[in-house]
């Protein structure tokens, strides 16, 4: 995966140019099919006939859903990714980590957005304090938003590379809180348990849900392998000028510069210590 | 046996140590304190609010100034390591990291303790709450203070040593503790009568917080101080 | 104290050990091997990266490569076994300023593994043989000066009576007298068969003790004299 390229500071390849069109191309056909082949989620009352449901707002949850998984499979990652870092204090792993935890934050704040957008219409509101899922998602990405501040806080990685580590390993411990939230506090969200089983189900509906899926898939596959390798390459570079730096600090020393310095330092020494 | 023993001297040697410098240098007492009773009275203004208001907002307001307050307090703790080589002399004394945590979270504690005590005084005679519960008042404080110290030192000593703790440690901490926040706000809700809510369910939540707080503090402490 | 390190094993041995500053390699590739009861005297140009190859020894610097053993420990994997058998005077004194000085020294004492009777009798003769009078010992140590704080903090190794001694630059700071005391702390610590490393520009006191003197320059060992008469450099 390590970006063995002949050419450096190049992060493409072959490979990952193709999965990156074809998650393109995708991205278009899921959105040809959540925006125009799929219908409304329009449903009759079966007793006053009345017509209830998501409407239009539906198409949102196409987005939302898959995003929303493949969030939760960022951030696992990087707690995987973390618990390398501690067990193993090799820059894999840590590069890893960083980069999912990016892409994750992205999709998490994506699934905010549009979480927000199709609440506007179905719930009514852009935003409902009193849901709780809503309320530990919004904590996630704080979370996370705060972890890649840290990760900011040096253009050398290698010095907190561990400290990151725990940062998301606390920071993952929210997941459970997001996921389990809907059933655990079921009087204070307005989630469904499961957007799965309310909705009805046609073959075309499923499908695009799973093409969602899939898509997102090849998406975050995508980004985080150019992440992956942009910090590989980070670390290649601060690994080059580190061992340029040894080699030129070896041969810093000549004979006469020693002599000098150190006549002065002894003549120095005997009034001026700092 | 001997081995909690020793680990628990360890701990408790530390935290007498900074409450000791608390104590001589009434930083906690002389400026946080106060810190924390002028957010008290900047709400009042800012809500421009009469007591039945501010009653309803006790509770919120009250764990937003501690959640404040907290954050000077372990700011100060962790920069008591960070004074002329403090810390260096820490790693080289074999000290377990895990015993130095719990050491340093007492100590915190016991000051955020004093800390809500003095803003509940505030609470009774600048907002006019009334004490409904107050058993449900002291778990759910007494939880809340335990997780807030032990996340607070262990964001402590995460943020300390990077040139930026000041302005990084906010944003490290403060959403860690928001599910604090939520739970024991709506404890003291319950605890105060302003909202009929289950404050003893919302307490468990803080049970569980202080739990992982401590567990996680304590097991990562070594890694944060070493690097 | 438990496990004395091996007969024959070196106290202190590098072998290409490599130590960052942030990017900066502070130590390029240090070879060095000393002896138990040895002293060493460390001296190079400012910036040589004489301070990082003490604080390596005290495993406070990981290395980035080659290996570091101290007293028969690996210093990456075990440090923490060996940080308490090692004292290291940096720049800084590790004292807390509000505390007073007893009751920092105590502090360390106790952190470092003593009974509280072994740390009540060691506390004030370690400050007294510093020099430090009686009337000092309950002030705060924000209300020393910088040569009575350098002689608290030397106490405060002293009661664990370590088996090696970094010293970084021991005499900055200090009036005659405080130098005559660390010196005899020197003294004392090799009668006691202890291993001392010494970075000193005071080249001529420190050799009074006959000191191999190894000098190094942009991060390496550049000479070993073995033993030197003093005063000259001996390149």
């Amino acid at each position: 995966m390590a970006g063995r390229d002949e050419r450096p500071g190049n992060t493409g390849s072959r490979g990952s140019r193709l999965l990156g069109c074809v998650a393109l191309a995708s991205l278009v056909v899921l959105g040809v099919l959540a925006f125009f082949l799929t219908g409304p989620d329009v449903r009759l009352h079966p007793t006053t006939g009345e017509e209830f449901g998501q409407f239009d707002a539906v198409r949102m949850l196409y987005l939302h859903v898959p995003m929303a998984v493949l969030m939760y499979a960022s951030f696992m990652l990087c707690a995987a990714a973390s618990v390398g870092v501690l067990v193993k204090r090799t820059p894999w792993w840590d590069v890893m980590a960083h980069s999912t935890a990016e892409v994750g934050t992205v999709l998490c704040g994506l699934v905010l957005v549009t979480g927000s957008i199709w609440g506007r219409p179905v719930w009514n509101t852009w935003w409902e304090w009193g849901d709780v899922r809503l309320m530990t998602t919004l904590v996630l990405f704080l979370l996370f938003a705060g972890y890649l501040a840290l990760r900011r806080t040096t253009t050398d990685p290698r010095r907190q590379e561990r400290k990151a580590a725990v940062v998301a390993l606390v920071a993952v411990l929210d997941i459970p809180l997001v996921n389990r939230s809907v059933a655990w506090w079921e009087n204070r969200t307005l989630h469904q348990r499961s957007t799965l089983e309310e909705l009805k189900i046609q073959d075309l509906t499923l499908f695009t849900l799973m093409f969602g899926f899939l898509t997102f898939g090849l998406v975050v596959w995508w980004l985080t392998l150019q992440r992956f390798r942009v910090g590989w390459l980070e670390r290649a570079a601060i690994d080059h000028a580190v061992g340029s730096a040894i080699a030129e600090r070896r041969s810093e020393t000549s004979a006469d510069e020693l002599d000098a310095a150190i006549g002065v330092t002894d003549e120095q020494a005997g009034e001026a210590s700092p | 046996m001997s081995e909690v023993r020793r680990f628990l001297a360890d701990a408790r040697m530390v935290a007498a140590r900074d409450l000791r410098i608390e104590f001589r240098s009434r930083v906690v007492v002389g400026q946080v304190v106060p810190f924390a009773l002028l957010v008290l009275v900047l709400f009042g203004f800012a809500l421009d609010a009469d007591h039945h208001t501010l009653r309803t907002f006790a509770s919120g307001l009250f764990w937003v100034a501690v959640l404040l307050s907290a954050l000077l307090a372990v700011h100060r703790s962790a920069a008591l390591e960070q004074s002329d080589g403090t810390m260096d002399a820490l790693r080289m004394s074999g000290l377990p990291p895990a015993a130095l945590f719990i050491g340093k979270a007492t100590a915190v504690f016991v000051q955020l303790v004093l800390l809500e005590v003095v803003l509940l005084g505030g609470l009774l005679v600048l907002y006019g709450v009334q004490v409904v519960d107050p058993a449900l008042l002291v778990v759910a404080g007494l939880l809340a203070g335990v997780a807030v110290a032990a996340a607070g030192t262990l964001y402590g000593a995460l943020a300390s040593g990077l040139g930026v703790r000041e302005t990084l440690l906010p944003i490290l901490l403060l959403p860690v503790l928001a599910p604090v926040l939520i739970g024991a706000t709506r404890a003291f809700d319950d605890a105060l009568g302003a909202v009929a809510v289950d404050g003893w369910a919302w307490t468990g939540l803080l049970a569980v917080a202080a739990l992982i707080a401590t567990v996680v503090g304590a097991l990562a402490h070594g890694v944060l101080i070493e690097d | 104290m438990a496990d004395r390190y091996r007969d024959g094993v070196p106290v202190v041995e590098l072998r290409g050990a490599v130590a960052l500053l942030g990017t900066f390699p502070a130590l390029a590739g240090v070879d060095l091997t000393v002896e138990s009861g040895e002293v060493v005297l460390l001296r190079g140009p400012n910036g040589a990266g004489k301070t990082t190859l003490l604080r390596l020894c005290a495993g406070l610097v990981r290395p980035e490569s080659g290996s570091v053993e101290v007293l028969g420990h690996d210093l990456v994997r075990e440090r923490r076994s060996v940080r308490r058998r090692v004292a290291l005077l940096g720049h800084a004194t590790g004292l807390y300023d509000d505390l007073t000085v007893t009751q920092n020294v105590y502090f360390w004492a106790r952190a470092a593994g003593l009974t509280a009777v072994e740390a009540t009798g060691r506390v004030t003769a370690a400050l007294l043989r510093m020099g430090l009078s009686e009337r000092l010992l309950g002030q705060p140590v924000h209300t020393l000066s910088a040569g009575q704080r350098r002689r608290a903090s030397l106490a405060a190794l002293v009661v664990r009576r370590p088996e090696l001694w970094l010293l970084d630059e021991p005499h900055a700071g200090l009036d005659q007298s405080g130098r005559d005391v660390v010196d005899a702390l020197v003294g004392d610590a090799v009668a006691a068969g202890a291993t001392v490393l010494v970075s000193s520009h005071e080249l001529e006191r420190v050799a009074g003790l006959g000191p191999r003197v190894v000098t190094i320059s942009g991060g390496v060992v550049v000479d070993d004299t073995g033993r030197d008469d003093g005063g000259g450099h001996g390149v």
